[in-house]
């Protein structure tokens, strides 16, 4: 919202100064956006008079003129075809930037004749797009004087942002109200008094909608003998210091109307309407118009347009249509002020696509009594400006019923929000902003919201006024009471999950990423995903349309794109949220790693050493761990999902439950994602891992056994498609129960193994149980594991 | 035969001269082997008149010793310098590099979550959670935000496709479903906090279509304005870490408050840096309200009985300012030169007792 400094005085009588008006506005919610001094922008531009105009003489279209400053006369070509003697216009001297051209004035010469600075146009000054020719200052301007107060257009520009709910500060007037409650002016009375016509409009309405509730007042007025000449400079001026065109009288009055008092006014050319009825009803389907941007709309059904003989010509709050509006040759006009349903607008406007400063003012609300109240406030102005005669007004509807008291006990304002406001207080600010108070009964008031504002709909809301008003600045400051000295945590077991699990891959030297919870549909594919259902309906781009089914695509695109930029040998990580479908139970957070080359820093010690599935492997491990799962007792297969190497990744199972997969990314993952060189991952479902039930910090008693345990070292033969996992289980069963720790340290397929063989070399740990182990029994105790190898791998002891 | 005297000053020049130990324990054979010099005279004892027998073996014994000592002594020496050699000569280049830091990294905005949640401990509150994708009923409609609310727009929102019941899911565009959904599954009294992801169809360069934000609720039958305003500016003092700072509300609007804050802190710009403390500038950083009474009732719960307040706050903006971290689509790029230097090390975790100031 925007107006002028000079706009907000003709509606408050304020001794305050416009610093202490732009201070107050943010503390009682009308946030300033903007504040634009043209008068200092443009404080190096003056007024001077050219004293004569000469063509070039090596130029047609230039002219070299003499120029008053008001100090001297100088030298300046010129290519306006309205510079002329006698014209007093702007004055750019050299080294004055010109904002509308984004350059500063150099003394120069043009095609032989010195000119010495530069006069200017109203684009030039960046203050409309006209840049027909030089500005035409008026007569008695004073040479040597700024420009900007000669040209009427140093008045300030203030933009305040208004939250949807202020409707009512959407026009210069609701803005002041809200100042003079705050106490800083009153607000100026305005002659809102009714204006008798002079003859009968021979338009009419008639309400024809659906629902009644659609259109609950309109009223009109036929305006005859205009003169549509451009509007007087004040107005022009105004309007064009908020960014508004300055058109014709009629289309400048409805939005200068639209800005002083918030109440967008629709005008019709009353010649150009056929019939002698104007009818707001719903459209039918198949019905378009064409509005006033030029564009044609189709309409439907829900939609309420109004409609003369000929159909629609206008778009219920939303714009009128280019068919019946006014132009520049009317003469006659029928003037439009109605309430529509704010939401029927909305919704309209949402489905057309269709913005207008109209829609934003309906829909936000607009002063329910303004068809009526306003009427002759603005059938005054259109006299005045245009020299028009005024009809009877014209009414459909029976308006929109004033709200009912709201009961509201002053002492709610205190236990809302802590403050002690004065009563009297509260009634003033009330009363300011145009509540009706009744205090009769002490304890409950009996509050009425005036007419312009529609959301105030309980006592909270005003509660709110009072304290907005009265000003934040007295709320008290207070601790929140706490229960207890010492804070509880704030995380759950399961959520300290993601701290740990986090903290566990850092220390491995993992690099936490945060993606986008959507990527690509076709790369969602590759990854199980692409359910229409997680569709994105209305995607930023192509490349974000689908919800990603895991986090390793984001991962591997994270590496391929830091690859391109010149880094190597990366590990990333990400917790976060992955989607199998719409309901809250198919969204779970999973934990992601990606590794490249060797995946850390290299190292001279160990060049060339790349990660393989075994990194992948000891990641997961090492992340289920730091969350307490007990990683001996689970199972190993080799069932990872086709985006990883079919032959080098498994999954990692509790029971039947998949707890994580790892591996080497298949190679054509990896190259559709352009990543060189090795590249592991693993996915980590670690909200499938059950709650441990909580036993309390003890730990169990340790028991050591104080008997020395001894190390026994084996190699056997086995055929390569016996797995670690069923040899060391076959060790582990055979040396029962004195096997208390089985580790692999070689394995060797080299060219020295037979076919299809290969040789494992284990370090057995025997822990004797309740006696040392004599030799004998601990030869027994080997001959058995040899012998359960045998039986179950079908191993035999290398020779 | 040579005098024992003369016999000890060889042995002992030779001892001297020795160089190795090799040439040493020869030394100490021809001395006192079996068939050493000194052996060799102890053997003629026999031999001897008793008397004679008697001072002379003195004199070899005497003579034994001081070689056995000399022989010990320079053994000594000769293994020092064997060492010493040996030692030598395993000397490595010791300005050879090594990994010098952690390379691990945590992310800016898992730091921040971090701090957040500690500072929010310590008033009390716990962690809760919702789920990304929400029902527009959650995310809208029992926020007070029915489907005609001017506020939707402002939302710029993410539609999935239609269900077969022409429901369509949005990603949410706030962390405030998450009030509706901790209040329908509690009673009173309610502190929480719910920091997570936010989705608004908004790609320049300063909005990114992805992003986080924490929503703070606390309900209670005399939870007032003063204790969101309290609560507040605690949390802003704590989590910048600046004990004077200014911390002010202003009046503003969301639906599913009423009365609306908008918390802005004291800031200075110098130079095209921003500094957080007292200065001449406002930076607005959160918004906040009291839970309106409409969506108490939502809930289920009485508004005539029960109040409290709610907020919210971009936490990328809150590292952002914090960390002064210039850019926002950086957050989401994992240019690990860009984590290097804003990430965190893996030791560094925040909690009130070590400090949560960066």
């Amino acid at each position: 919202m925007k107006f002028t400094w000079n706009w907000l005085q003709d509606h408050l009588e304020t001794s305050h100064s416009l610093d202490e008006i732009l201070e107050i506005l943010p503390m009682i919610g009308l946030e300033v956006e903007e504040v634009d001094n043209p008068a200092m922008r443009l404080a190096a531009f003056t007024v001077a008079e050219i004293t004569s105009a000469e063509r070039h003489p090596n130029a047609d279209k230039l002219q070299v003129c003499q120029v008053n400053t008001g100090t001297e006369t100088i030298q300046i070509v010129c290519g306006a075809p309205n510079a002329r003697q006698g014209l007093k216009t702007v004055l750019a001297v050299p080294g004055t930037h010109i904002p509308g051209l984004d350059i500063t004035i150099k003394e120069g010469e043009i095609r032989g004749e010195t000119s010495c600075g530069m006069l200017c146009s109203a684009s030039e000054l960046g203050i409309s797009e006209d840049h027909d020719g030089i500005m035409e200052l008026p007569a008695d301007a004073v040479v040597g004087t700024a420009a900007a107060q000669a040209a009427g257009i140093d008045d300030i520009m203030i933009e305040i942002a208004i939250t949807p709910n202020r409707g009512d500060c959407l026009g210069v007037r609701g803005v002041a109200r809200d100042l003079a409650a705050a106490g800083y002016g009153t607000l100026k009375p305005l002659d809102f008094s009714d204006e008798e016509g002079s003859f009968e409009s021979t338009i009419s309405w008639a309400v024809e909608t659906d629902d009644a509730a659609a259109c609950p007042i309109v009223t009109g007025r036929m305006f005859r003998g205009i003169e549509n000449k451009p509007s007087p400079a004040w107005m022009q001026q105004r309007l064009t210091a908020i960014g508004q065109r300055p058109i014709d009288v009629l289309v400048d009055i409805t939005n200068y109307v639209m800005f002083d008092i918030g109440r967008p006014l629709h005008a019709y050319d009353a010649d150009k309407i056929a019939g002698d009825r104007l009818v707001i009803r719903n459209a039918k389907d198949g019905e378009s118009l064409t509005a006033l941007n030029e564009k044609t709309y189709d309409l439907d059904n829900e939609m309420i347009v109004i409609c003369d003989e000929n159909g629609p010509d206008d778009i219920a709050g939303v714009m009128g249509g280019d068919r019946t509006g006014v132009s520049e040759s009317t003469t006659n006009m029928f003037l439009e002020i109605a309430i529509f349903d704010p939401i029927a607008v909305a919704l309209t406007g949402r489905k057309l696509n269709l913005n207008s400063d109209a829609r934003y003012r309906f829909e936000r609300g607009l002063d329910t009594d303004g068809p009526t109240a306003f009427s002759g406030y603005i059938a005054r102005m259109v006299k005045q400006l245009t020299g028009a005669e005024a009809s009877h007004i014209v009414t459909a509807g029976a308006g929109v019923p004033t709200q009912d008291p709201i009961a509201f006990a002053p002492s709610g304002v205190k236990s809302l929000t802590g403050v002690d406001v004065p009563e009297a207080r509260m009634k003033e600010i009330l009363e300011i902003l145009g509540f009706g108070v009744d205090t009769t009964d002490a304890a409950s008031w009996q509050v009425t919201p005036p007419s312009w504002r529609p959301d105030i709909h309980g006592k909270a809301d005003i509660i709110e006024e009072i304290i907005r008003i009265h000003g934040y600045e007295h709320l008290p400051m207070l601790s929140l009471p706490r229960d207890e000295m010492i804070a509880k945590p704030s995380v759950s077991k399961l959520q300290r999950r993601t701290n740990y699990l986090r903290r566990a891959l850092v220390a491995r030297d993992y690099v936490e990423a945060v993606t986008f919870s959507f990527m690509k549909d076709e790369d969602a594919v590759l990854f199980g995903g692409g359910d229409e259902a997680l569709r994105l309906a209305n995607p930023i781009s192509a490349d974000l349309n689908m919800m990603r089914p895991t986090i390793l695509p984001n991962l591997l695109q994270a590496t391929g794109r830091n690859l391109r930029r010149g880094s190597t040998d990366l590990s990333f990580f990400e917790i976060g949220p992955v989607f199998h479908g719409v309901p809250a139970d198919q969204q779970f957070h999973i934990c992601c790693g990606v590794r490249q080359g060797r995946g850390r820093v290299a190292d001279w010690r160990h060049s060339n050493e790349m990660v393989s599935v075994y990194d992948a492997k000891a990641d997961l491990l090492n992340a289920l761990s730091a969350i307490g799962v007990s990683v001996d007792n689970l199972q190993i297969t080799n069932e990872a999902p086709d985006y990883y190497h079919p032959g080098r990744s498994g999954a990692l199972m509790q029971g039947r439950t998949i707890l994580g997969y790892f591996g080497e990314i298949h190679p054509s993952i990896a190259k559709h994602f352009d990543v060189k060189g090795a590249c592991v991952g693993f996915e980590l479902f670690f909200q499938r891992v059950p709650t441990p039930k909580d036993k309390g910090p003890a730990k169990p008693l340790l028991a050591l056994n104080a008997l020395q345990a001894l190390s026994r070292d084996f190699a056997f033969v086995v055929d390569k498609t016996v797995t670690a996992d069923a040899l060391m289980r076959a060790v582990k069963a055979g040396g029962k129960p004195f096997v208390s720790s089985v580790n692999i340290f070689d394995v060797y397929e080299g060219d020295k193994m037979e076919d299809g063989k290969k040789s494992v070399a284990i370090t057995v740990t025997i822990q004797p149980q309740k006696a040392t182990l004599v030799d004998a029994e601990i030869v027994q105790i080997s001959d058995k594991i040899i012998a359960s190898v045998a039986k179950n791998c079908g191993g035999v002891i290398r020779g | 035969m040579q005098s024992l005297d003369a016999l000890q000053s060889e042995l002992l020049a030779k001892i001297a001269a020795a160089d190795t130990e090799a040439a040493l324990d020869a030394i100490r054979i021809d001395a006192l082997g079996k068939k050493g010099v000194i052996s060799e005279q102890l053997k003629s004892l026999g031999a001897m008149p008793a008397e004679e027998r008697k001072s002379f073996g003195a004199q070899v014994n005497a003579v034994k010793q001081q070689v056995s000592d000399a022989l010990s002594e320079k053994a000594t020496i000769l293994a020092r310098a064997a060492l010493d050699a040996k030692l030598a000569s395993e000397a490595v280049d010791v300005t050879l590099p090594v990994p010098s830091a952690s390379q691990g990294r945590f992310h800016p905005l898992s730091r921040t979550i971090e701090e957040i949640t500690a500072i929010f401990a310590d008033m009390g509150f716990s962690v809760a959670e919702g789920p990304d994708v929400e029902s527009d009923y959650y995310n809208f409609t029992a926020l007070n935000i029915p489907p005609e609310h001017p506020a939707r727009q402002e939302h710029d929102t993410f539609y999935l496709k239609a269900d077969e019941t022409g429901a369509r899911p949005v990603l949410r565009t706030q962390t405030s479903p998450v009030q509706i959904r901790t209040m329908e599954a509690n009673e009173p009294p309610i502190r929480i906090i719910a920091p997570g992801r936010t989705y608004r169809s908004d790609h320049d360069a300063t909005h990114s279509p992805m992003f986080h934000q924490c929503e703070g609720l606390v309900i209670g039958t005399d939870i007032h304005m003063g204790h969101l305003k309290g609560c507040l500016i605690e949390f802003c003092k704590a989590f910048f870490g600046v004990d004077e700072l200014p911390v002010r509300f202003r009046p503003s609007f969301f639906p599913f408050t009423e009365p609306s804050a908008e918390v802005d802190i004291g800031c200075s710009r110098k130079d095209g840096g921003l500094k957080i403390g007292a200065g001449d500038d406002w930076l607005e950083i959160l918004g906040s309200g009291m839970v309106h009474p409409t969506v108490l009732a939502n809930c289920g719960y009485d508004p005539e009985k029960v109040q409290g307040f709610a907020f919210g706050m971009g936490i990328e903006r809150l590292a952002m300012l914090k960390y002064g971290i210039p850019d926002l689509r950086t957050f989401y790029e994992t240019d690990l030169r860009w984590m290097r230097h804003y990430g965190f090390m893996g030791h560094d975790v925040p909690a009130l007792h070590t400090g949560i100031v960066g």
